[in-house]
């Protein structure tokens, strides 16, 4: 394959404008949701339907002073939003739009997302041990002690798809969902895909690691202006990449009557997002001990018969 | 799954890993300027030691240098929740120690503001409840309805939160018809909307498992504590002031006191909820049976009490409120001492939150219903 | 049969947290309970108990303060200064100074109950605000209304 500099630094540049662009709408369409749910209308002020409240509020964030506490592990605590945000930048980089949108086809796409997707959980854990906050610490090591309970169905999941395609290829697996999407024939999966990855971006009701109500903030308690609003960023970031894994393993990829392939992706993409949203403005938070307990005691099992009946269906 | 949760650690280990967490008086669980020090392994809580007193006023000696009628405006200020029951209980304590009459039209309006005000802190209480579990949609759920409450009673008594409407030997005003038909037709409302609060929450199975089973209270220790209220009525006690020693005519109105035996966090959430039904079975039954008349008795100007001492018991949303008055004679008491349900109840925290993960904890401390300020008085 | 159970507690918490998301998304299609402040707002009632004020006599557009400081006497939070004199050739004394301290106000009302003339009243105003708390430390209540000094 052939890659020229400047198609580098093109593909750099749209992803970080997708990047920046897709949290500047969920945050947007979060405060929207949350605030339709709860019988309020959500910002309503800066533009249409405060369609440039995030805006606004990114400007606000970046123009505030950097706080580090004194007790800090400082370079700790500054490389912990980069380590949070930078591998997005690589993880969008397999994720096919259409046909023939997609930044570079990897054979081992898939791998790659699964593989960056942990460390989302280095920054946080860097996070809540840098910040030398014991509310910050404790939601760093409950973020580690999550990836127990996700990671395992996650990937199990993960597996099924690719056993039924037989490829790591983003772009093959939704090739092959031209005619039936896989969640017609996986419908629990899907369920426990939607739950791991819930689990995984560190949504309500799975978000330990911030978990308000009992760590202040958790891991970004320390946090304010541009650090914050990098969480934010990656959070949102990891959202869309989850949402976009899910859209290509389970919903056909870029599938769909009359709407060109890129609009049918996004929608998939943003409706999934919006159920995570729907989630975390319904339940209230699991406590840890009880999500270990179901990761391993729901999750995993669910997702192991259904890796045995699929292996054995494909085998027949 | 009825077992209750066990930590399998032992609580005199002690190791380099222990820390002592700030929870307070900042803290978004606290829902005040409560401090709690605990002393934690990992998640666990070794020790719990609430830190009172950030909120502390001196309600009782600014009472002590107030005439009756000046205190009663500071009165509410302590429950700022349930205003109207500690202005009820200052009012019924000056009527007992004067010997006012009071009309009943005037303490069938008492009733029906103080049972409103129960309904809407019972409302505050389920969102901030579910708001400590992690659910941020219940608090607004609840506040949009406690929020016509408020305008309900915003239109009689003036003011959202601090009322202060009940006066020595009746009420300043009299409500009207639209008035109680406004009452009434909250209620039907109120009464649709009720099946969203369970469907959202009761029955959901996330929550659930956050409150069954956790921080149980046994029926003795709820009463060596001296708890009270929805509280010790969820330990399997059946208490209630308004029903063991009656006070402002709840003896003419039919109600039930709903106990629960579990004693859980879940127990005290059913007890709660039941009560805002059998509220609303009050208010029906005082609206349909106001009697006419005036609402205030002949009450001199300037009130002097007589020498002697009173002691009043009235039902707040959070449980039993003495206020206590000794006077000397003359226009201010001698010695005032109010005993708040709230400080009994935070008693029992240290020893519930030994042994629990910090989430717990803070479930146990939303489901005891604080409010700080009533703490720290 | 233990399996049989606790298969059937899975499925019955997940109809469950079903039902919680009906009721968020019927939420949705509520009509929302807010206002949007300060475009529109809410209602006053008639009651409402805003800061004090002092009402004017028709006839002369005075004052109706008599003066009798019992207001000032019975405030909880002493935040009411009364001083009155005759004015020349009346019978009765009319308030020549009547400051409020609303910095200390707690909008209890009795100063409006015990008012023997009905002179003070609730003003509609919520929404005050200034820079500086001298603003309200001192609030002139008869500023407004004519004076016979």
């Amino acid at each position: 394959m052939n890659i020229s500099l400047l198609s580098v630094v093109g593909y750099l540049v749209a992803i970080a404008a997708l990047v920046g662009l897709n949290a500047v709408i969920l945050v947007w369409l979060e405060r929207k949701v949350a605030g339709h749910m709860q019988f309020r209308l959500g910002p309503m002020e800066v533009g249409p339907h405060g369609i440039l409240q995030t805006l606004a509020d990114g400007i606000k964030l970046v123009s505030k002073q950097l706080v580090i506490p004194d007790e800090a592990d400082k370079p700790l605590f500054l490389l912990a939003p980069i380590v949070s945000l930078v591998p997005i930048f690589a993880a969008m980089v397999p994720l096919p739009f259409s046909e023939t949108v997609q930044a570079w086809e990897l054979n081992i796409g898939l791998l790659l997302i699964i593989a960056l997707g942990l460390l989302n959980t280095l920054g946080i854990l860097l996070a809540g041990w840098g910040s030398n906050n014991k509310y910050a610490l404790l939601g760093g090591a409950r973020a580690v002690a999550q990836i127990l309970a996700y990671k395992i169905p996650l990937l199990i999941c993960v597996m099924t798809i690719i056993m039924m395609t037989g490829s790591f290829s983003l772009r093959d697996i939704a090739i092959a969902q031209k005619d039936t999407w896989n969640v017609l024939y996986q419908p629990i999966l899907f369920i426990v895909y939607i739950i791991t990855v819930t689990l995984e971006t560190n949504r309500s009701p799975f978000d330990f690691s911030e978990a308000e109500s009992e760590l202040v903030a958790g891991f970004h308690t320390e946090y304010s202006g541009m650090g914050f609003s990098l969480f934010f960023l990656a959070e949102y970031s990891y959202m869309f990449i989850a949402a976009g894994l899910a859209t290509v393993l389970f919903l056909g990829g870029w599938h769909g009557p009359w709407l060109p392939g890129v609009a049918w992706t996004l929608i998939k993409i943003y409706s999934i997002i919006f159920l995570m949203m729907w989630f975390r403005w319904t339940f209230p938070r699991v406590r840890i001990d009880q999500m270990l307990s179901f990761g391993w005691k729901i999750l995993l099992p669910l997702s192991l018969i259904n890796f045995i009946i699929t292996a054995g269906v494909l085998a027949l | 799954m009825n077992r209750p949760i066990q930590p399998t650690y032992t609580l005199d280990k002690v190791g380099e890993e222990n820390f002592a967490l700030n929870l307070g008086p900042q803290h978004p669980g606290t829902h005040g300027v409560l401090r709690v020090v605990l002393h934690m392994d990992g998640e666990y809580i070794l020790q719990a030691d609430p830190v009172l007193g950030y909120g502390h006023r001196m309600q009782e000696k600014i009472a002590e240098n107030m005439t009756y009628p000046q205190a009663l405006p500071y009165v509410c200020r302590m429950d700022y929740l349930g205003a109207l029951s500690y202005n009820l209980a200052w009012v019924l304590a000056v009527e007992k120690l004067c010997q006012f009459e009071v009309p009943e039209r005037a303490e069938a309006i008492r009733v029906i503001a103080t049972e409103l005000n129960r309904i809407s802190s019972h409302l505050l209480w389920w969102g901030a409840f579910l708001l400590d579990l992690g659910g941020f949609t219940p608090f607004l759920q609840a506040l949009t309805d406690r929020e016509r409450i408020l305008d309900i009673l915003e239109e009689v008594t003036g003011s959202r939160l601090t009322y202060c409407y009940f006066r020595f030997g009746g009420l300043p005003s009299d409500v009207d018809e639209a008035w109680l038909t406004r009452v009434l037709d909250f209620i039907k409302e109120f009464r649709d909307r009720l099946p969203r609060y369970h469907d959202l929450v009761t029955g959901n199975v996330i929550f659930h498992h956050r409150s069954k089973d956790v921080g149980v209270i046994l029926p003795f220790d709820a009463a060596g504590y001296g708890l009270s209220g929805p509280i010790l009525r969820g330990s399997g006690i059946n208490f209630d002031v308004r029903k063991h020693e009656p006070y402002s005519g709840y003896d003419r109105y039919d109600f039930e006191v709903p106990v629960d035996q579990n004693g859980d966090c879940l127990g005290r959430y059913n007890v709660r909820m039941a009560e805002i039904e059998q509220s609303l079975r009050i208010i029906e039954q005082a609206i349909s049976a106001i009697p006419e008349g005036p609402v205030r008795s002949k009450v001199p100007k300037l009130i002097k009490a007589p020498e002697g001492e009173v002691a009043v018991a009235v039902e707040t949303p959070r449980g039993q409120l003495v206020i206590y008055i000794v006077s000397e004679g003359g226009k201010k008491p001698y010695r005032v001492k109010y005993r708040v349900p709230s400080f009994a109840n935070l008693s029992i925290f240290a020893k519930m939150a030994k042994g629990q993960l910090l989430a717990d904890a803070l479930a146990i401390l939303g489901s005891l219903d604080m409010v700080i300020p009533e703490v720290d008085r | 049969m233990m399996e049989c159970c606790y298969i059937k507690e899975v499925v019955k918490g997940f109809f469950s947290l079903c039902t919680g998301m009906r009721v968020t998304m019927g939420n949705v299609f509520t009509r929302p309970a807010t206002v949007q402040w300060p475009r529109e707002s809410a209602p006053l009632p008639d009651r409402f108990r805003g800061h004090i004020m002092m009402l004017a006599d028709d006839a002369t557009g005075y004052p109706k303060c008599i003066a009798c400081t019992s207001c000032a006497r019975n405030c909880p939070s002493q935040c009411i200064i009364v001083t009155g004199k005759k004015p020349e050739g009346a019978k009765k004394k009319m308030a020549d100074r009547f400051e409020l301290d609303f910095t200390k106000c707690s909008l209890c009302g009795l100063c409006v109950e015990i008012c023997p003339v009905g002179a003070l009243d609730f003003s509609r105003d919520y929404a005050l605000a200034s820079y500086t708390r001298n603003d309200f430390t001192t609030m002139d209540l008869l500023q407004e209304l004519g004076s016979p000094f």
